[in-house]
């Protein structure tokens, strides 16, 4: 064995190598801060891993994929499974990268030398937003359709070439036999070959300057200074790789893969939706929980602002994250910079309060609302119960609530008496508002009439 | 692009090759010749590779598909003033499109014995809307976008009204002519 071993070192160099990566010295102490970096990448191999057994079964045609995964989640030998753990894996995937951006931020690990480590991830972390939607896409189901279009929608606000990226998005006038296959392609070849590039230029990067030691408070960063300080450290306090800080490493990452697993087994895959026909109008398309903020961040932009947010702020949100390692020696401390756990602070506020409002979706009409019952009418003078009856069958409750019947996008209507007079209602029901139509075109004053009747008991 | 790296890899080259005079004067043109012509020549590859890789991936912007008329029913089967959706063909769907080469439209036929036909695309972001009878209004599932019976904004999001589609009739049969999907 030790023969062999040796023969192949000799001819590949591969045994020094791969031990030398694994006993080099880190810092002492780095604990259970460092090992979102490593599960990112346990993440990923599981995202290969899985992706490679459910695309032997999958067929990226837009007429067949649905079959193919209804196959695949419902008679192909853990089939279920794989896909759920293909699901949450890339889940795990978003998270994970998302806590080691926000550590190395907090840390100032992406200070001297380890400018390119960041930007390297930088660009890793665009990749995997990048697989996240693609993949997402490939649940080719009427959800996905949709969503297909909304994107090339958003590609569409960009000026000049709008059009054109809308086309390329869609791979056509609409969407078609053209539009699957190449989401297939970026998702499964061509993002993930970039993905390993640039995780093996990250991970090189990492050997070359070294597992950035804790930061210390009034240890500035200096190009002078940092590296010999930085080696002397590791000669006098550094510890092998392997074990000693890979232990971590290895326990996260395979706790990780287990709490993956098992989320599969008992939540499962999402359900796949209807199938991916564009003339099937009943739809409710909405992202999964990784895109839930951005889609409430569409919703709750003013018109005027629409373009900036989907145009500029992506690109504002790139340039910054390039931008990041200009600020390249000084303080790494925390305490010496403390807009930085303040701007991580109201990145996550920001984006989980978008989230909790995409989660309920308040702006969506309720198109399941069933006309009030008699009981909460409860009023039975024949203007009142016509009033009510029109409430429901002139779409106003899709968008009103009245004692928690209906839905959330308009104000709650339950005591809207003790609001407004009867003439303010009616001048509201005839005249709207900005997320309000007017119905003064499609209601008969007698019409109005009754519903003014009706919503003046309403106190 | 691969096939020239990997030909240019493998040995690395020794700092003064055995076979080079060392008083290579006139050897040096010669040097340099070979390093511009392996650059060239990479980079010649590298083009051909990459040339139909690329028009590959941009070919939907070139490709224009004509544009059918489709015929989604005979005109007696539309009341005058109802609003129905109506489903038809893409203009040349690839054989294996299945279901996604079709494609929904909102059918009226309007007082005056015309038609018209609705895009169901949300001019916001594209969501499908729905027609809802009893209050004469479109209504987008996605942010809460109301358009008027006309087509016109009522209320939420949308910036423009709904676009249409060419309609006809001939020989008794309401025809659409297949349109792009409307991105501003
Ligand atoms: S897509 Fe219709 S309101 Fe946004």
């Amino acid at each position: 064995m030790s023969r062999l071993l040796a023969w192949l070192d000799d001819r590949t160099g591969l045994v020094t190598w791969t031990r030398h990566a694994l006993e080099h010295p880190v810092p002492p102490r780095t604990g259970w801060w460092y090992v979102f970096g490593s599960a990112t990448l346990i993440a990923f191999l599981l995202q290969v891993v899985t992706g490679i057994a459910l695309a032997t079964a999958y067929v990226p045609a837009s007429g067949q994929a649905y079959e193919s995964l209804r196959f695949i989640s419902e008679q192909a030998l853990m089939g279920r499974f794989l896909r759920g753990m293909h699901y949450f894996g890339a889940s795990a995937m978003m998270l994970l990268i998302g806590i080691h951006v926000a550590r190395t931020y907090l840390m100032a690990a992406y200070k001297y030398p380890r400018e390119l480590n960041w930007l390297s991830g930088a660009v890793l972390l665009l990749l995997t937003i990048a697989l996240a939607f693609t993949g997402q896409l490939l649940r080719w189901d009427q959800t996905a359709v949709w969503s297909v279009i909304v994107a090339a929608a958003q590609a569409g606000k960009v000026p000049v070439i709008g059009t054109d990226l809308a086309r390329f998005v869609l791979a056509g006038d609409t969407v078609g036999g053209a539009t699957l296959s190449r989401f297939f392609a970026f998702h499964v070849f061509f993002i993930p070959a970039l993905v390993f590039l640039l995780i093996g230029l990250h991970l090189l990067l990492v050997l070359r300057h070294g597992i950035s030691e804790r930061p210390r408070l009034g240890q500035p960063v200096e190009e002078a200074t940092y590296r010999a300080r930085y080696d002397a450290m590791l000669r006098s306090e550094g510890v092998p790789f392997w074990p000693d800080a890979a232990w971590r490493d290895a326990v996260f990452g395979a706790a990780v893969v287990a709490v993956i697993a098992i989320l599969a087994v008992i939540v499962g895959p999402p359900e796949l939706g209807r199938p991916p026909d564009p003339s099937i109008l009943q739809a409710y398309p909405r992202p999964d929980w990784y895109f839930l903020w951005y889609f409430a961040v569409l919703a709750l932009t003013p018109t005027s602002l629409e373009t900036f947010i989907i145009v500029v702020a992506p690109l504002v949100f790139g340039a910054i994250l390039l931008l990041v390692p200009l600020s390249n020696t000084g303080e790494r401390s925390v305490r010496r910079r403390p807009w930085a756990p303040l701007l991580v602070i109201a990145i996550v506020t920001v984006i989980v309060s978008f989230w909790i409002a995409g989660a309920q979706a308040k702006w969506s009409p309720d198109f399941a609302a069933t006309p009030l019952p008699a009981e909460v009418v409860h009023d039975t003078s024949a203007a009142v119960v016509e009033g009510a009856r029109l409430f429901h069958s002139k779409g106003c409750e899709f968008c009103h609530q009245i004692a928690g019947h209906g839905g959330e996008r308009g104000p709650d209507l339950s005591n809207v008496a003790s609001r407004l007079t009867s003439q303010g209602i009616a001048l509201q029901i005839t005249n709207g508002g900005p997320n309000m139509p007017a119905y003064a075109r499609s209601l008969t004053p007698d019409e109005v009439q009754a519903l003014v009747a009706f919503l003046s008991t309403r106190k | 692009m691969d096939a020239a790296g990997s030909d240019a890899s493998p040995d690395p080259a020794p700092p003064a090759p055995p076979s080079t005079p060392t008083n290579g004067a006139e050897m040096l043109p010669r040097r340099r010749f070979f390093s511009r012509l392996s650059t060239a020549v990479s980079a010649a590859a590298a083009v051909i590779v990459g040339v139909p890789f690329i028009g590959f991936l941009v070919a939907p912007l070139v490709r224009r598909v004509p544009r059918e008329w489709r015929a989604v029913g005979p005109v007696d089967r539309f009341a005058v003033g109802e609003t129905v959706s109506v489903t038809f063909q893409d203009a040349s769907p690839l054989p294996w499109s299945g279901v996604t080469a079709r494609t929904a439209a909102w059918l009226r036929r309007t007082e005056d014995g015309g038609f018209t036909a609705f895009s169901v695309n949300c001019t916001h972001l594209g969501c499908p809307v729905q027609w809802i009878a009893d209050a004469r209004l479109f209504l987008c599932p996605c942010h809460g976008g109301v358009y008027n019976a006309d087509g016109t904004v009522a209320a939420g999001p949308p910036p423009r009204p709904l676009g249409e589609y060419p309609v006809r009739v001939r020989s008794g049969r309401v025809e659409i002519l297949t349109s792009p999907i409307p991105f501003a």
